[in-house]
This record gives structure tokens, sequence and C-alpha cells, in this order.
């Protein structure tokens, strides 16, 4: 958010409504309405002293109604921009014309009230809409005694009661008498999966979410006893499966039913819940969580009016599996949970493909009034100059003078080795602080800054700047982490904290003498990419690669473009595949910045970002080797359905009679008479979620609700039973089980205490289960016994180890941060995406792979790759050629080569280095110097610490 | 010596991207911890020469803390 914030190429209009879009793809004409916020965010230091002054309570929406705030306020510290508002409805000034308190509180003067309203028309090429989700209806909430009794919250309160930041300070609290509960339950499905709210569609975040706030509430509260009341358990994720095992194993109890009512009883809450079995229950619980789902906005309709596109039938912004991110709308994009609920990997996922998209719209006016922000050339600095370090002593209004005697700290520098100026500053991160550090720097000839005040990962990167404002390197700068990890820590104790200031501004000012300015470095880039797999992955990120512009390799090693998505016939809403596959591979081979090659493999592949080097070798004839140079390469090397030879314990043999899903979705959409047959069993799991494979496969369960689906439209006397264990038809998916369900599709839940027994294999398949209505065991002859069995990517172990990549242990490949950065791999330059990343549905490889195009297409863009300064390098003569460091490095960031006298070396690959240190902490011969953490400025430190 | 009486210098070398973040989120939300540790921040706590650790212990701390 702050680095989005910082950007001079993003515009951020907060407290802003859309009113209308006009004009074409291309050349739009957005008219915003931006209202006023009542202070001027420039001059705004986000002190918050003018919360402290005024007079007037207000609900605090941000912690959900938990906390009060005031009518000028910010909603949280980090929010962006980093500047109050004064909410109009709650101000006694802007509603009664009184008060005026904050005007005299601010001394930054930032309180305008004479700001009004302003309409704007922009002039934009495309239009992401990202809205968010909104609330469920109250009505959903009201049988489970919300809002008549406090210890009802939903899940968002309870995230608020949980976090350090919220009402009580992450201490879990009941509202109603501000007592620890000694039990808890978490309703699921509130809103969700429930007609009743017109919301058919599972939210597919809330099992997950769930389980993490009880594992939070766990932590929290190592003795509470918590319950989850759940229909299916749709931990679908990467990982997720793994996560609720965890929870299983802290307690967390974990219960199938469906809850009926809460009612408040004595001091606590009744639940009233029937399990599978029909058997019905009660217990009481001290609080309840209720799981809520994911709305659409609430301003939806007006969104999707005001834009021109179409909505679903849950109001949320209709896209198809094929064009996951385009709305009806030409021109117009959707990205996250208004595309229908979503988590935030996935969220992240679409932002990037959605922004990849856009950048392929607009290309040609691609750089058009890109802002590159210049500097006045800086200052050489060389050993003998001599040190002068200034000292700026920060205040932080009163989160570090409250407690620090910032006066003592600021004189205690006075006469220090090298110490030329030192001042205090009462917020030195503000504008006008910037200006007399500049002007300071200018005065005393400095060419060291120490800023004494937060810490230098959220700051460093302002006063970096505005050291280049001053002509200097921005590597001269030393911060001393003197509020967040001294003054906030230690408020009670005001001595130990000034004596622990000077301390580490000792330290610090230690360290400044041994700075050095480092260079700026940028790496080219060769604006080809390479993208492995031509399955729909590949083919998508390809294509999306080319429309931005770029010179695309696309390697396949089978002999035609495609990959598994050919052996599928239709989707669960019932488009046709091979259409649209045959329509996207002609795409490609005909796109002229796109080179296809089939039935030819990698085998080797050299460089880092922005340099690799390719060798491939066709699996044809005399196997033909081509090298390619690339500055990029997209991972979509796929997967394919799993063929375990055990399922639940029994051996399998596949025949006519026993089949994979999607076996059977071949079979339906073929012509043969007895294609749909009278009796039909499907196995859910069979293979995954620990009985072959570790992990859920997250297609299998959309896939058996399909074929059912079909089977009952070409025979609608057949009968088909699902046995599973949850049935994960997240999302939309949720409609086609319900649809399944009400055309007599049968599904049977089975637990792996009491699996079912098969005999699966020659003419005569046989299925044993327990059926908890019934409550008793069934024995089942079926025509046809169907088998789900899951997913697994195809081989990974050899490019792993030629991109130097990590596998999960399920063999898939782990992204650099799950969050974060979901399609990029550790190795920079690299991108994953499709089945070689996790299994999932079609839709989501698409939006995937055109993330993966989208985060590839950046340093193609740019032409360069900057690196951090802060990077090793090699003292070429004290090399001794051992390669530990080659051998220890996890960036692939140091290589050895030849020196003109033929020694072996080692050198930095700036490019790919991290600048994590492994290396020099591990030369036998001290030859790597660590740019910022040299021996020398870390052994600095540690003599000043000695030095009290 | 009475444990109350013992009041240590501890030094900590603290990875910039987990624990030094961690100990600026134990400030945020505010939490409160005795103020023996002085921290030098590195990149990695891969970074960590043992001679460091050598070097602080000469230097007078009673303890070292490594946090990556």
């Amino acid at each position: 958010m702050v680095e989005a914030g910082r950007s001079p190429n993003i515009k951020i209009l907060s407290n802003t409504d859309f009113l209308k879009l006009s004009g074409k793809p291309g050349d739009f004409t957005a008219k915003l309405r931006v209202r006023p916020r009542y202070i001027d965010h420039d001059k705004c230091t986000a002190c918050g002293m003018c919360t402290q002054y005024c007079p007037r309570h207000l609900v605090d929406g941000y912690n959900e109604g938990l906390a009060l705030t005031r009518p000028i306020h910010i909603d949280y510290p980090q929010a962006v921009p980093a500047s109050y508002f004064i909410d109009p409805e709650a101000c006694l000034h802007l509603k009664h014309g009184t008060c005026k308190i904050c005007v005299s509180a601010c001394q930054a003067r930032a309180i305008d009230f004479d700001q009004q309203p302003e309409e704007m028309d922009l002039k934009v090429g495309a239009v992401v809409m990202a809205p968010g989700f909104g609330r469920v209806p109250d009505s959903a909430l009201d049988k489970y005694s919300y809002g008549k009794h406090p210890d009802v919250v939903t899940s968002l309160e309870f995230e608020r009661l949980l976090c350090a930041s919220g009402p009580f300070e992450g201490e879990l609290l009941r509202l109603s008498d501000r007592q620890h509960p000694k039990n808890l339950a978490f309703i699921q499905c509130v809103g969700s999966r429930d007609l009743g709210c017109d919301n058919g569609y599972c939210s597919s975040v809330c099992c997950m979410y769930a389980i993490k706030e009880a594992m939070v509430a766990k932590e929290h509260e190592p003795e509470i006893a918590i319950t989850i009341y759940y229909m299916d358990m749709r931990t679908q994720g990467k990982g997720f499966d793994a996560a609720r095992a965890r929870a299983e194993a802290m307690g967390i109890k974990f219960v199938r039913a469906r809850v009926a009512d809460v009612m408040p009883w004595g001091n606590q809450l009744k639940l009233t819940f029937a399990t599978m079995d029909g058997s019905h229950y009660f217990e009481a619980y001290d609080m309840v969580v209720l799981s809520v789902g994911l709305d659409s906005p609430a301003d939806a309709a007006n969104l999707a009016d005001s834009a021109g596109f179409a909505l679903n039938d849950y109001n949320f912004c209709r896209t198809s599996t094929f064009a996951p991110l385009q709305s009806s709308q030409e021109g117009v994009l959707v990205a996250g949970a208004f595309q229908g609920p979503k988590d935030i990997p996935e969220s992240v996922t679409q932002s990037s493909a959605a922004a990849g998209l856009v950048s392929a719209l607009t290309k040609k006016d691609r750089g058009k009034g890109y802002v590159v922000k210049s500097y006045p050339d800086e200052q050489q600095l060389t050993d003998d100059d001599e040190v002068r370090i200034g000292v700026f002593v920060c205040h932080c209004g009163v989160n570090i003078a409250g407690v620090v005697d910032v006066p003592d700290v600021d004189q205690y520098v006075e006469g220090m080795e090298g110490v030329v100026y030192h001042a205090q500053s009462l917020y030195s991160c503000s504008q006008d602080a910037q200006e007399v550090l500049k002007q300071k720097i200018k005065e005393h000839n400095l060419n060291r800054v120490v800023i004494a005040a937060c810490s230098p990962r959220t700051h460093e990167p302002l006063f970096q700047e505005t050291l280049k404002d001053a002509g200097l390197n921005r590597c001269l700068i030393e911060m001393v982490n003197i509020r967040d990890q001294c003054s906030w820590v230690h408020a009670n104790e005001p001595a130990a904290a000034t004596s622990k200031s000077k301390d580490l501004v000792r330290m610090g000012i230690a360290k400044a003498r041994h700075i050095k300015p480092l260079p700026e470095q940028t790496v080219p880039v060769i604006d080809k990419a390479l993208v492995l797999g031509g399955g729909i992955a590949g083919l998508t990120a390809a294509l999306n690669l080319a429309e931005q512009g770029y010179a695309t390799a696309l390697v396949e090693k089978e002999a035609q473009l495609g990959g598994h998505l050919q052996e599928a016939r239709y989707t669960l809403r019932g488009e046709e595949v091979a259409k649209t596959l045959k329509g996207l591979i002609d795409q490609v081979n005909k796109h002229k910045n796109i080179k296809v090659f089939t039935d030819t493999e990698l085998v080797q592949l050299n460089g880092y970002v922005g340099n690799f080097s390719s060798q491939l070798k066709s699996r044809k004839g005399k196997g033909q080797e081509s090298t390619i140079d690339h500055g990029v390469v997209v991972v979509a090397t796929g997967g394919r359905e799993h063929r375990p030879e055990k399922v639940l314990d029994s051996p399998v043999k596949y025949s006519a009679k026993v089949v994979t899903q999607r076996e059977l979705e071949q079979r339906l959409a073929g012509k043969a008479k007895n294609r749909a047959p009278g009796s039909v069993v499907m196995i859910q799991c069979a293979g995954s979620r620990g009985d072959d494979l570790g992990y859920c496969s997250k297609n299998c369960c959309n896939d058996a609700v399909k074929n059912a689906l079909k089977i009952k439209e070409i025979n609608p006397e057949s009968q088909v039973i699902v046995l599973y264990r949850d049935l994960r038809t997240y999302g939309y998916a949720e409609d086609y089980y319900r649809r399944a369900r009400e055309q007599g599709v049968l599904f049977i839940p089975y637990s792996m205490d009491n699996k079912p027994r098969l005999t699966a294999g020659g003419k005569a398949p046989k299925v044993g289960f327990y059926d908890p209505l019934l409550r008793e065991e069934v024995n089942l002859s079926p025509d046809l016994l169907v088998l789900s069995t899951g997913i697994v990517p195809d081989d990974t172990a050899t490019l792993s180890r030629l991109l130097k990549v990590s596998v999960n242990e399920d063999k898939f490949y782990l992204e650099a941060h799950v969050k974060l950065r979901p399609v990029e791999l550790p190795v920079s330059g690299a991108y994953v995406c499709g089945l070689a990343h996790s299994p999932q549905p079609v839709e989501e490889i698409i939006v995937q792979a055109q993330a993966a195009a989208a985060k590839a297409a950046i340093p193609l863009v740019k032409g360069y790759v900057s690196v951090e300064p802060t990077v090793s390098s090699v003292d070429q003569s004290a090399c001794i050629g051992c390669g530990l460091c080659e051998a220890l490095c996890p960036y692939q960031a140091i290589r050895m080569h030849k020196d003109e006298n033929n020694k072996r070396k080692a050198e930095t690959v700036t490019a790919s280095c991290k600048g994590c240190g492994i290396c020099a902490a591990h030369c036998p011969v001290f030859a790597i110097s660590m740019g910022g953490f040299t021996d020398e400025q870390i052994t600095a430190q540690i003599t000043a610490f000695g030095q009290q | 010596m009475a444990q109350e009486d013992f009041n240590p210098r501890i030094l900590g070398f603290l990875c910039n991207w987990c624990c030094y973040a961690a100990a600026d989120s134990a400030g945020v939300s505010r939490y409160q911890y005795p103020p023996n540790l002085r921290t030098i921040r590195i990149m990695c706590t891969g970074r960590l020469d043992p001679a460091f650790v050598f070097r602080g212990f000469a230097e007078g701390a009673d303890g070292i803390f490594t946090g990556g």
C-alpha cells in the first residue's frame, strides 16, 4: 500500500465516488466526485493531536463498531494516504457550525473547513473494477440472536477483537461482561449457501478464516474450548488442509452440523443443531462467532449501471470461464471479490492479471505521461574525505518524546567522533522536516546522516529519497529505531528507555562512520520471454505477453499445443472446451510475436533475470538443439489426472466399469447409447487428501457434480450416488451442487474412520459403505464406478533443478510468497502458473497465467532491473575460489568464473542478490563484503555496544 | 546474586525480514518487554558471522540474542 502511495505514477483518489463512464475502450472518460476530507493532506503530519482534542465521540467503523473514535480521525495508523479526515455527518462544526477546536489544536494548520466536493473527469484507456465485497443481509444473522445478545459476534468483529490494534488490544473478552470466554463456537455458512437470503453461492473463504481465527484465539487463550460447526470444511486451497490438521492437533473441535438457532440462555448462548444422522443436540457457549459470507458490494447495481456492465444472479460482476476478468463491457475488467468471493492470494493474482490485460489494451499509449523523478548529481565521496555526521533525534510528537528524554539523547551525541551537527525534530518524516534535513546537509556539508526515530523498514526509503534530493548517495543514512523498538515497548520505564536510546544512537553513529556510498546498479533486460508448457496456462501466458508486444518462445514437449485440457469436453457452466481451446491455439500459432516449439524440451537454463540463456532440444529426429536468449521465464508445465493403483486401501483396476472422472466426461460427451447407465457410484477423494496424495485437488468435487448432472441430463432415471468427505463446490459451483441434489443425485458423506470398501476391478465393481442417515451398511453393485482421483503436477524435478527453485512436499512449485507474490518463483525473473503451481480449475488457471504474464512483463517493459545497492561484492584478489559461497547462496547469486590468470574466482550476480549476507559470513578469507552491512560496520556497532 | 539485581546487557542480531519486523510490530501493538536488549539489524541471520557473537561477549554482553 505504501509502495503504491509513493509511486509518482499512481494517483490515489480516496474519499471519491465513481459517477459515470463514457467513451470507448482506449478512450474512456470517468466522471468522479471527490468528497472533501476537510484536511489538507499535504500539510497533515498524522500526529493525531486533532483526534485527542475533538470533543465528540463516533462509533469506529474500522473496528466494526466495537470501539469509539472521533469525527476527525484516521482509520488506522498505516492508512494510505496517511492523512486524517473529518466525518461531515458527525462533526460539530460541519453539522452545527460550532466547535472548531481542531483548528487550533492542529500545529500543522492542516484543517480546512472550506473544502468543497469537486467533480472531475479522468481520461483513461481501461477500467479495473475492484470494489471488494459487501455484507450479508441482517436477515441471515437474526436467527442466531445477532444484535439481541452482545456475545454473538460476526467473524469480522471477532477479527477486530483478536487484533492487537482492536478494541481490547488483542485480549479476547466477551462484550457483555468483559470476561474471558471459556468456550466458543463458530457457525459456518452464515449468509452463504443460504437461499433464505438469496445467497446460494459458497463464499469460499469462511472455512479457512474460521480456522485461522480459531487458531489465533487458541494462541491468545490456550485453555479455551473451540468448536466449529460446519456443513463441509472447504479448505481446498494450497496447503489449507494442512492448516485444518494443525487446528485439529491444537484441540479445535470440528462438528459437521447445521446450527438451527442460537438463543440466550442464562449467561450463555444455547445452540440447537442437528447432526448428519438426524439427531438433535443442544450445547451452551460463552461466545458465538458467525462466519459471515462475502456478499456483493452494496453499490454493485449502481456501479454496473454507471460503467455499463452486467451483473450475475448474485449481483457480482458477470464473467465467463474462459475470460474470467472480462466484464460484459469491453475495456472494463474486474478483479478481486467483486468477480466472485475469493481469498487474498487469488485476489492478488487477479489484480496482477487485470493489470496485465490493461497493459495489453493500452499498449499504444504505453509510456506516455510516465513520470520519472530526477535528482541532482551525486556528490562524490572518497575514503579520504572527512566523515561529517549529522544526527537528527525525532520526538515523533509524543510517541518518542513522551517516554524518551529526547533533549538528553540529542545532547549525548555532542562531541562524538565525526558528529558535526545534531538536532531534534518534532516529526522528522514531515514534509517541512525533510526540507530542514536537506538544508542542514548543505549548510554543514554533511556526508553521513543518522536519524534516530522509527523503523528503517517503514521510513528509510523516505529519508533515502531526501538524501538523493540533497545530492547524497542514498546509502549514507543509518536509522536508529528508538520508537517501535524502544519508546513504544518501554512506555513505563522512561529512564531505561532513554539509556537504551543513547546506546542505540551511539551504535548507529559508530556504524555511520564506516558507511560508504554504494552504486545504483541496473541490469539490462533482453526483451524476450520464454514460456514453458503449451497447455491452457502456457498458451494464455504466451498470448498475453505477445499482446503486450514481447517476442515469446512457447515450448511444448508434446507434438501439439493444448495440454491436458484437450481431454476435457465441457465446463461446469456448460461451455464447450474444444472450440475455445482451438481458438486460443490458432491465435497463438498465428501471432507474429510468438514462436512455437512443439516436441521440444528444455535441457539447460543459465543466467539470471534479464539475461537468461536456454538450451532447447527437439524430441524428434536427430534431437536438434537451439539456444534462446530471454529476459524472463514463465513455468506452465502443468499437471494431469492422477491414476492411483490403490484407492481407500483397495487395489484398483481401471476398466470399462471402473473409470476416472475425466474418462467419464469423455464417455458422456460421446454418442454411445449406454453412456449414462442406470446406477453410478462416484468416490470423492479417491487418492487425494491423505489417501494417496496428501492434498485436496480442488477440481474433483466440481467434476463429480458436472458429470452427475450430465448423467441426469442424458438418463434422468439413472441413480447417481456420490460418496464424499467434504463437498467442495466453492463459489458459484454451489449452484450446480444444489441443482444436482434437486435432480436426485445422492450425496453421502464418509469418514476416514469408516471408509467405503471397494472391489474396483473386473466386470462387476462393488461398493460397501455406511449410510449415516439410514444408520446402516449399504452394499451396491453399480453399473459404473467413477473415481475422483485428483491431480498431480507433471515432472517438476528436472526443471526445478535447472531453474534452481524448490518444490513443496507435494511436488508443486513453491511460490515466492503465498499471499503477496503468488505467481513469482523465488528466483528473480521466473514465474509460475497453472497446475505446476497447484491444483485448480481452468478459470483460476487462466487468471494465474495472465497474472504471471503481467508480472513477467514488468522487467520487459522497463528494459532493465534495478538492484538494491545492498548486495555482496567479492574482492577478486582475496578470493581463493573455494566455491563455498556459491554452494551456500540460496538465490544462485554467486557464480564461479576464471580470471585472466585462469584462477577460479567467485563473483556476485548483482541482479539476483538479495543481500542476505550468508556468503560474507561464511567466506573463510573475508573476501566478501556485504554492502551496507560490512564486517567493519557491524564490528563498529558491537564495539560501540561495549562502550557504555 | 539475587534474581532482581541481575540486569543483563543483551546484544541482539535481528533479521530485517522476520525478527526485526516482529520487533517493530511488537512496538506497534505496544507490547512491553524488559529494556535490556540492544539490537543490530542485519539483512538475514545468515549474515551472522560467529566472530560477531564472540566479539559481543568480549565487549561485555551477558547474552547474545539472534532472531531470524
